[in-house]
């Protein structure tokens, strides 16, 4: 975690890049639906290998934050770039120009997201839902995008399930399928938006079982979730929001033992 | 991995605290409830049944001899072909457009949105019969058509007349009135489909039109598909009012017409009649086909089937299938089923 000063975007990248340029960086990012402001200059960093957890009660901003890293919302203020490239626009001087839909879904397949409802595609079969996207946006030959998609499905544990529909998978198997789904298109940034908040308590662990593995793999990781003992072991930060704003953040093991806030005090101690 | 069966678990111990059914542990044994009253109505219903067909098959008027006479007269085979033609054309047409209609209606783009507006209110706003006499006046209103930039030499001109005859514009007139009704069952289709469905697609980098194509209207299917098959037996049935603009070879006037030189118009509506419900009765079956094929992945499909192609990956290689088939490979599979 590095606090990004309020610079001008040109100079900041510059600044940070000099050493190794950080995954995501957020600049006073803001966002609002309405007159409802959700994101209140948000600035964080993400460096590459980095995986940060972001935690606070529901209606703080963290899914919301999440959703625009890759476009899904659009920001209303600040800048977000992601591998040092502008979210969502070009800039030419001092100009901001909206991206072309194409050039706004090229930047969108290099980072994945794991959706709460997992949100597989239904008509399709497992290992269909994998090489989906490889082969029609990423115009991989379907033989290659096969062999992987079996080998993604293999590495989270879903060998027996391919030719499954997600119907017939347990809430923990549809899951891995979409994080099998989203590593297809190998991407450099990993967002998980509350990935096992809509499963039984029992298929918890084996969706942070594969969300761990692919942490210690390198992969850089968002992960927006409320289970603290994740947090603690796996992640390299730890950001708490609360009402759209950045309230805390710092390493998971010392925040959570000695939060220093009132606010993040307050919600370790509902949820630990 | 942990082969999770839900229903399992809590079936054996949803079981227990009832003590009787634990103590005999066997399946139950019970009385079944009867439903005497079922049987009454069933019986009095076929008495009445018989009693009408009976009657039916001795009373003059319908003239069944005249019936068998007609049914298979060339006349009216090659009518009911006609009725079948302006059935599928128009219906193909409708279909077509009617998802650009509701694909523009549900688009970001507010030309498009409007257009498709106005599209539906202009079709669906008159009556199918005035929107038939209009094409048969087509020829008086434009008496040719031409094809090139507005205000120069066309390119190209053709009589109305001559480039259109009376079967093409019926199909247009049903085709464009049909269009309307079809852009808005696609619409409630495409509505029905979870908006996370569009989000992941897109997080996946497909272009709005990838999503649309692959994602979207795949799933909507299953809900577009049985009002469709209403509206195309309705189809069938509203070719019968073709003679507006005017088009004569249809199944309905063709055998109004020849009850007109026989005088005798029972056994012909009859005869319409039994060739209009053998095509519904074939659409129906086709129907139940299509309903079957866009169900993939939901509703009632037997999870047999899955485990079939599960055997295909070669790790639960433990049972053979049952009919001795090969269990498909899952890349054949797939290839046929993308498409």
């Amino acid at each position: 975690m590095s606090d990004v000063s309020a610079a001008s975007p040109a100079t900041s990248v510059a600044a940070t890049s000099a050493a190794v340029p950080p995954m995501v960086l957020a600049e006073q990012v803001s966002k609002s639906f309405g007159s409802n402001e959700v994101l209140k200059s948000i600035s964080l960093s993400v460096a590459k290998g980095e995986v940060m957890c972001l935690v606070g009660p529901s209606g703080s901003g963290k899914s919301t934050f999440l959703r625009c890293i890759n476009h899904l919302e659009v920001v209303n203020g600040g800048r977000l770039f992601v591998d040092g490239e502008l979210v969502g626009y070009t800039q030419k001087g001092d100009t901001l120009y909206e991206l072309q839909p194409k050039q706004a879904a090229a930047q969108r397949r290099e980072i994945g997201m794991v959706f709460q409802k997992f949100n597989l595609f239904p008509h399709m079969t497992a290992l269909e839902n994998v090489i989906e996207a490889p082969i029609h946006v990423k115009k991989q030959p379907k033989a290659l995008a096969i062999a992987r998609g079996k080998e993604l499905l293999d590495r989270v544990g879903l060998t027996d399930r391919m030719g499954h529909y997600p119907a017939h998978l347990s809430g923990g198997q549809q899951q891995r399928v979409a994080i099998a789904r989203a590593l297809a298109m190998d991407p450099k940034l990993m967002l998980f938006d509350e990935p096992t908040s809509a499963l039984d308590p029992e298929l918890v662990g084996e969706v942070l079982d594969v969300m761990k593995g692919l942490a210690q793999s390198g992969m850089t990781m968002i992960v927006v979730t409320h289970e603290m003992g994740f947090a603690r072991e796996v992640a390299d930060s730890l950001v708490f929001m609360d009402g759209g704003v950045v309230v805390e953040t710092g390493v998971p093991r010392e925040i959570i033992a000695n939060p220093q806030h009132a606010r993040t005090k307050a919600f370790l101690s509902k949820v630990l | 991995m942990t082969d999770s069966r839900p229903q399992a678990k809590p079936l054996a111990t949803g079981s227990s605290p009832s003590l009787e059914a634990s103590a005999s542990s066997g399946p139950i044994r019970a009385v079944k409830l009867k439903h005497p009253w079922r049987n009454v109505i069933a019986v009095v219903i076929i008495i009445f049944a018989v009693l009408f067909v009976l009657d039916a098959s001795q009373r003059t008027a319908y003239d069944w001899p005249s019936v068998g006479k007609y049914i298979f007269d060339r006349r009216v085979s090659e009518a009911a072909l006609n009725t079948l033609q302006l059935t599928v054309y128009s219906m193909i047409i409708a279909v077509t457009l009617g998802i650009i209609l509701a694909v523009m209606r549900l688009s970001p783009n507010p030309v498009f949105k409007s257009v498709a507006w106005f599209y539906l209110w202009v079709f669906r706003g008159t009556p199918v019969y005035v929107q038939l006499v209009f094409w048969g006046l087509l020829a008086i209103i434009y008496q040719s058509i031409d094809i090139g930039i507005p205000f120069m030499q066309p390119w190209a001109s053709f009589q109305t007349t001559a480039a259109l005859n009376t079967f093409t514009l019926a199909v247009i007139g049903l085709a464009l009135n049909e269009a309307a009704y079809m852009a808005e069952i696609v619409r409630a289709g495409l509505m029905a489909v979870d908006r996370g469905q569009e989000e992941a697609a897109t997080a996946l980098g497909m272009t709005w039109f990838q999503t649309m194509q692959r994602v979207v209207i795949p799933q909507s299917m299953r809900v577009i598909i049985p009002p469709t098959g209403n509206e195309v037996i309705s189809m069938l049935k509203t070719t019968s009012l073709v003679t507006a603009v005017p088009y004569s070879f249809d199944l309905y006037t063709r055998t109004r017409d020849i009850s007109a030189e026989t005088f005798n118009p029972i056994p012909m509506l009859l005869v319409a009649s039994i060739w209009y419900l053998f095509f519904t009765s074939i659409l129906m079956v086709g129907q139940y086909f299509l309903e079957k094929r866009f169900a993939r992945g939901v509703g009632d499909r037997k999870p047999e089937k899955s485990e079939k192609v599960s055997l295909a990956t070669g790790v639960l290689s433990t049972v053979p299938d049952s009919t001795g088939a090969l269990p498909l490979p899952i890349a054949d599979k797939n290839g046929g089923d993308s498409r």
